[in-house]
């Protein structure tokens, strides 16, 4: 056990221990609300360059388990609790979670006061923030943070995105193929196509738009992924060329991204949103879905062309935009997880609405 | 969708009585469920027979009836106030229950009355278990193997496809009466009869045992535009075979991970979705194969329930008071959450601290039952606490018990308990198994030997394992360096320890401890419980303490910038036997009252059934066990300019003179005065003083002393520890003998304090008064008399209000005593005062210079709330500031029944006697004595019969007394049928009766009648120290098969007017309003 600090960029010092791994590690401070879900939120490559900070204060409960990894990496910079489980019970744990980060080299502290933490974040908004176990000087440690990038303007995708394409098969016989451009993609985004008899041909974010459309998909995703969208310029155009030509559907980032494509702006939310207890309207069917919820930058509404996009799913908190779609094409895009994972399940629909749509267009 | 403008008027009908199984929790959700709609502008029309709740106060619904819970009752008053709707769904079961029988009867057609929020078909649907499992089994839920039957034969020919061992659920009961789990054929016949028997439509499931699997809850909402959400999770410390009531449980869940939480949620909505639940809250419970994951769905509750109020109490998420919005057409979108104010309610809480709830227990008050529990419920209330971890929460909850445990503590010494025993009571689920379980792992057990013998999740032992670690972690300490280092004092107190604990382990005085770390700087701070983990701003100022780095009361109340004065109420804790929801209506009144006088009101409780531990209640609320140390936490950030400690029954009072001792201004009645009524021997010479009768008595300290007293008192004597609530302990005794077996069983009771010793008045009238004094004038609210002679506690005597035989000038001798008594001590608020009528000369019992348990009794009959007057004059008003009606003008009789919990205690006799056994109360009102006592006695679920038999059999001393009460049943038509002994005596006194025998030979004999249904009423006195035993079993028959049992002759004549009126003329209902409108014109100010 050792004594550890998190400093934000502001000045604010929190503190803690480490009961495994030791050093220090940067990140953007952000945290997430979920009372479930720790290793799906530790695997999600979303996450990627960010200190996660769970609000719920025990943390490791239930273990680590082989099924429920987003991804085959832990992608947080750092994680904060108030006290991890040193005792797991689950018939489905292999492992304690203080294994698991410390075979995964992850610096995690705990015996923060989260809640005070999560208000300073709230309040202050999400910052740039380090972890350590060695330096404990204020200065130092701020002149470490001034020099570390921010996330606005970072392009995170060309770290996650896979380096070569990848075929996820069908669960059962294929009835669909469909092209998904990984920019951090969730495995149970995979998972869920599969079991709607999808086999998903996963492009590295940099594959152009002539060789995507070589496998003759018959929808094209764009998934879910960390960083600045605006930045992300290479999906952008991909995903402007082929507006018209294929039915696209993207998640999250996903969602910025077909945002930007149709002429839209996007913004930083002050502290984000991360959990899984989001209210979000779908105007098409007039039902509330709960919502799993992981970004730090929106489609702004203003910045549409409401004449060729429209607003289908508004998040009930603070109003801002969940999803839009294209008036005339086959195209829309979600902002929240439908694929949950961790989170509920009330969205999975949007699946099947993408394969209405991909039925509609062949047509 | 906007509320519904098709209906005006809607009926709510209430819980009733608190049972077990059944407690305040209801009257929070009625109370919340009445002010949403009167809110919306609807006109309510509230039923409930319980007096003692704030859902009944007169400013709470339109028109407010404290009537018997029957079909009977509801009709006459649907037919009074013709409402549009029925809102059936937050009265508990019994609320429940009666919507269904009035739907059935017709009633609700023949008045064109809709059920709002589930309709029948749907609450059949949940609750008949045949038709769940259907609706289970159509969605791909997976439930344990179960058969119904409809009888005994049935049932055995069925249990072989289900083997041993199984579970018998009887349907249409609360509380898991008439269910039971059978290891074999045996058991199984037993209990197979008796659910047969207690369910309404006489139906039992019998299950596969799912016993040792993990337990979880769900609470669900949903609107009427079909939205859905969890409000919240809950996982049981117990594992399955424990009654959740009885289990300690756990929010949110601990040990399911996301995808088989998602899972369950999945379940819920489909299962709401299927079962049809149009709007409102739903709790669904499932249990989870801990080897394989498999998940089972055990049962759901298509209502508000314990589980809601405790779901509400743990998230911020009012869930009875959103219900009744959807109930009006609301959808989830369309209500604000109270506590953020900018997000709406369509959202799923998520919480950033742990909350344990542990049953509370009163084993103690029924020695014959064994403390083991099973499905049946038995706990009578219940503490819920915060922390920021489990072991935080469970210390903190354990103290909050005020079982005497400082936190999971050492009460015993592990060392000197037997192995054999640690076996048993980590196996056998009981009441203090909690405990077990830190001695067993003292004792050397690993976490997995606990974990096989206990069948409770390893996670959860793991936590107890941790305490104890943390714990032998400051022994060690202590041994090395006698003392203990900052870092690991503030890892105690982060894990829950509280100083007395620590005072224990560091053979400090937990004063010592306090000013130890307050040095240190290791001090309680406070958190919101905000429903969102802080995503959001919170306006809602509802606090738990913990020990963190940042205190948000502070940071609010400095935001705030109030200059308001500040008064602090303490609560009374978790409700028991003896302590319940009478002292919560004392503290809300207290609270409302002292709002409107302009001060800003705190309110610290560990109650989650409460409406005082609603964040509505009191401008804020500390959720806190009421301990001297948790107490003083909260007086140490808000440092309040008063604090209330006569309102919450006997907990706050035995903190009062810590509190005063540390400087704690204590407002009202002194803490000296307060002594001086509880010190017997003071009290004693006061009385003297004053020149008041008393019964003779003395205290004392020893074995010897005792002895030589009772002599000199006289036998018979009413002997009891000092410093006891509700009569715990307290016995009367004839002779020598029986005191020194008393006295060898007391030892562990009075721990140190004197024993008290009364001479007992035999046949002696009790009378109850509750009166306000201001230091200078008293006002007399009530004076009651009881039912029962003195020797009953006053507690489980039935009483009325005003006298109806007491003469006149009794009644001014009792008044003028009561004054003086007020005004010799000193009183500043409530006053209560126990007297008894011997032969025209009146003795004080005893003096209460607190609330009493009659408080909102006398407040409900006479129209004025004692508490709130009380605490205003607390507050500096005298008496002269109010205009207050004349009692003695009361133009209607109230009577006040005690509710008895005796058919959850197989095996204890059903004797009243002065150690107090009833968990609730009713009130019967009328313009006859006997009406109104008939009224009682139907709300007490005892309907008098108005023809058929009745059975009599008393002891020698009655036998001459009950000829004439014998004779007046017989003009009254009914047969008489009698023991031999009594027999005789009515038949000299020429009263036709038919001798029959107890329970042996032949078929003409009492039981056998009594099982066949062909006694209605049973008039039973218990004879002295004579062998009891066939009584008993008819007594116990009785209770089983709700035949009224009455075991006074005062009861009897009572019940004899009672039935006189139910003969002789239609009851009518009438509102409290109208009721106060009639007979108290004088301008009312409370």
């Amino acid at each position: 056990m050792k004594e550890a600090i998190l400093y934000l960029q502001d000045g604010t010092a929190f503190h803690g221990r480490t009961l495994t791994q030791t050093g220090e590690t940067i990140g953007e401070a952000v945290f997430n609300t979920a009372l479930t879900g720790y290793q799906e939120v530790l695997t999600d490559p979303s996450y990627t360059a960010q200190i996660v900070i769970m609000t719920y204060p025990l943390i490791g409960n239930y273990g680590i388990n082989d099924e429920d990894q987003e991804s085959d990496a832990i992608h947080v910079k750092g994680f904060v609790v108030k006290e991890f489980s040193r005792r797991p019970s689950n018939w489905r744990s292999k492992q304690s979670i203080i294994e698991y980060l410390d075979e995964n080299k992850i610096l995690a502290i705990e015996g923060v006061d989260t809640r005070a933490l999560t208000r300073h974040l709230r309040l202050a908004g999400a910052m740039k923030a380090i972890i350590s176990t060695e330096d404990f000087d204020p200065k130092s440690l701020q002149a470490k943070l001034d020099a570390a990038p921010s996330m606005e303007g970072a392009d995170l995708v060309k770290d996650v995105s896979t380096q070569k394409k990848y075929v996820w098969k069908a669960k059962g016989p294929r009835r669909y193929k469909i092209a998904a451009i990984d920019c951090g993609i969730k495995w149970n985004i995979l998972r869920i196509f599969a079991g709607l008899g999808c086999e998903i041909h996963v492009f590295p974010a940099k594959t152009s738009f002539k060789d995507i459309m070589a496998i003759k998909p018959d929808g094209l995703f764009l998934s879910n992924g960390p960083g600045d969208p605006a930045v992300v310029t290479y999906v952008i155009d991909t995903v402007k060329q082929a507006l018209g030509k294929v039915p696209i559907f993207g998640i999250c980032l996903g969602n910025q991204i077909l945002g930007l494509a149709l002429g839209g702006s996007t913004y930083k939310l002050k502290f984000g949103h991360h959990g899984i207890n989001h209210p979000v309207k779908d105007f098409e069917n007039n039902r509330i879905g709960i919502t799993s919820q992981n970004h730090g930058f929106c489609v702004d509404i203003n910045s549409l062309n409401l004449d060729e996009v429209e607003v289908i799913h508004v998040n009930l908190n603070d109003q801002s935009v969940e999803g839009i779609r294209h008036k005339k094409y086959p195209a829309f895009s979600i902002q929240y997880h439908p694929e949950s994972a961790p989170g509920p399940h009330d969205s999975k629909y949007l699946f099947e609405k993408f394969i209405s749509m991909i039925e509609q267009h062949k047509k | 969708m906007p509320k519904r403008n098709d209906i005006k008027k809607i009926l709510i009908i209430g819980a009733g009585p608190i049972v077990i199984g059944q407690a305040c929790e209801f009257d929070y959700s009625g109370s919340q469920a009445c002010k949403a709609l009167k809110e919306e502008g609807y006109e309510v029309v509230l039923v409930n027979s319980n007096p003692a709740t704030i859902m009944t106060d007169p400013g709470i619904a339109d028109a407010t009836y404290v009537e018997p819970l029957t079909p009977e009752f509801i009709e006459k008053i649907i037919k009074k106030e013709r409402p549009d709707a029925l809102l059936p769904t937050l009265g508990g079961q019994t609320g429940l229950n009666l919507a269904m029988k009035l739907y059935e009867q017709g009633i609700l057609e023949k008045y064109g009355i809709e059920m709002l929020g589930a309709k029948y078909e749907v609450i059949k649907k949940a609750e008949d278990r045949a038709e769940f499992k259907a609706v289970s089994i159509k969605i791909g839920l997976d439930l344990p193997k179960s058969v119904f039957a409809y009888s005994v034969e049935e049932a055995i020919t069925q249990v072989e496809s289900i083997g041993f061992p199984c579970i018998i659920r009887a349907s249409f009961t609360l509380g898991g009466t008439g269910g039971g789990i059978a290891r074999n054929m045996d058991e199984f016949e037993r209990i197979a009869a008796l659910g047969i028997e207690s369910s309404m439509i006489h139906e039992i499931l019998i299950e596969e045992s799912i016993e040792g699997w993990k337990e979880y809850e769900l609470e669900v909402m949903r609107d009427r535009a079909d939205n859905v959400v969890i409000v919240c999770s809950i996982e049981n410390l117990d594992p399955m075979g424990v009654h959740t009531g009885d289990s300690i449980t756990v929010a949110p869940a601990q040990t399911l991970t996301d995808a088989e939480y998602q899972l369950m949620r999945d379940y819920s909505i489909k299962l709401i979705r299927e079962i049809g639940v149009e709007t409102g809250g739903s709790n669904i419970q499932f249990a989870v194969n801990p080897t394989n994951g498999r998940m089972v769905i055990i049962e759901m509750n298509p209502r508000v329930s314990r589980s809601s109020a405790l779901a509400s109490k743990a998230t911020g998420f009012p869930i009875a008071k959103f219900a009744a919005k959807l109930a009006v057409g609301y959808t989830l979108d369309e209500i604000q959450n109270d506590i953020t104010k900018e997000t709406p309610a369509c959202f799923e809480p998520t919480i950033d601290y742990v909350v344990v709830k542990i049953p509370r227990f009163t084993f103690e008050k029924f020695p014959e039952a064994k403390d083991i529990l099973g499905i049946q419920m038995k706990s009578v209330g219940e503490t819920m606490a915060i922390g920021r971890n489990f072991k935080e929460a469970l210390q903190k909850g354990l103290r909050g018990l005020e079982i005497d445990h400082i936190g999971l503590d050492n009460k015993q010494d592990f060392r000197y308990i037997e192995d054999e025993k640690i076996k048993l009571r980590l196996m056998e689920p009981n009441a203090s198994r909690i405990f077990y379980l830190k001695y067993a792992l003292q004792k050397g057990y690993s976490i997995e030997e606990v974990v096989k013998l206990s069948k409770i999740d390893v996670w959860f032992i793991d936590q107890i394992a941790q305490i104890l670690e943390i714990e032998e972690e400051l022994n060690s300490a202590v041994s090395l360096t006698e003392t203990v280092s900052p870092a690991l004092l503030r890892k105690a107190k982060e894990n829950g320890f509280s100083d007395a604990q620590l005072a224990e382990i560091m053979n400090k005085s937990e004063k010592d401890i306090r000013q130890m770390r307050k040095e240190l700087g290791i001090v309680a701070t406070f958190k919101l419980v905000d429903t969102c983990a802080a995503e959001f701003e919170a306006y809602t100022p509802y606090y738990y303490s913990t020990y963190e780095t940042e205190d948000e009361a502070i940071i609010n109340n400095k935001k705030r910038a109030s200059k308001k004065k500040k008064i602090m109420i303490l609560g009374g804790g978790p409700n028991r036997i003896g302590q319940g929801i009478e002292f919560d209506y004392c503290c809300c009144h207290a609270s409302f009252a002292l709002k409107e006088m302009g001060f800003e009101t705190i309110m610290i409780n560990s109650n989650p059934e409460t409406v005082s531990t609603d964040y509505d209640t009191s401008d804020r609320l500390y959720f806190e066990p009421l301990t001297f140390e948790d107490v003083m936490n909260v007086y140490d950030v808000e440092k309040p300019d008063g604090v209330i400690v006569q309102f919450g029954g006997q907990t706050p009072l035995n903190l009062a003179r810590r509190l005063h001792q540390a400087g704690v201004p204590i407002i009202g009645t002194s803490v000296d005065s307060i002594d001086l009524a509880e010190n017997r021997e003071l009290f004693s010479k006061l009385i003297n003083e004053l020149k008041i009768a008393q019964p003779a008595n003395a205290s004392t300290t020893s074995k010897e002393e005792t002895l030589i007293q009772a002599e000199r008192v006289g036998y018979p004597v009413l002997v009891r520890p000092s410093y006891v609530l509700g009569g715990r302990a307290m016995r009367i005794v004839y002779d020598e003998e029986s005191l020194r077996s008393f006295l060898d069983e007391v030892h562990s009771v009075s721990r140190g304090h004197p024993v008290l010793i009364d001479k007992f008045l035999e046949d002696a009238q009790e009378v109850d008064v509750d009166a306000i004094c201001d230091g200078q004038d008293v006002y007399i609210g009530g004076v009651m008399e009881h039912i029962e002679n003195a020797g009953i506690h006053s507690g489980d005597s039935a009483c009325v209000l005003p006298p109806y035989t007491l003469r006149e000038d009794i009644v001014n001798e009792i008044k003028a005593h009561t004054v003086r008594l007020a005004k010799t001590l000193k009183v500043i608020g409530l006053l209560n005062i126990q007297f008894a009528v011997k032969g025209h000369r009146v003795y004080v019992l005893e003096v209460n210079p607190r609330a009493s348990r009659t408080s909102p009794f006398v407040s409900k009959a006479i129209g004025v709330s004692l508490p709130k007057i009380a605490a205003q004059i607390m507050a500096g008003k005298t008496l002269k500031d109010f205009q207050l009606p004349n009692p003695d003008d009361l133009k209607y009789f109230c009577v006040k029944e005690s509710v008895l919990p005796f058919s959850r205690f197989s095996g204890v006799d059903i004797i009243l006697g002065p150690e107090m056994k009833s968990t609730g109360e009713v009130m019967g009102t009328a313009n006859t004595f006997g009406a109104a006592f008939a009224k009682a006695q139907a709300a007490a679920n005892q309907s008098l019969p108005q023809r058929g038999t009745v059975f009599i059999s008393v002891n020698d001393f009655d036998k001459r007394h009950v000829s004439f009460i014998a004779q007046k049943l017989a003009d009254l038509k009914f047969k008489i049928l009698a023991t031999k002994g009594t027999a005789q005596v009515l038949r000299t006194n020429g009263v036709e009766v038919a001798i029959v025998d107890k329970h042996h030979e032949g078929q003409n004999n009492a039981l056998t009648l009594l099982k066949k249904s062909e006694i209605n009423l049973i008039i039973n006195t218990p004879s002295g120290k004579k062998s009891q035993s066939d009584m008993r079993s008819i007594r116990a028959a009785a209770i089983l098969h709700n035949i009224p049992c009455i075991t006074t002759l005062q009861g009897a004549w009572a019940a004899v007017y009672g039935i006189e009126a139910c003969l002789k003329e239609e009851f009518t209902v009438e509102s409290l309003q109208s009721l106060y409108r009639s007979n108290l014109p004088a301008g009312r100010q409370a």
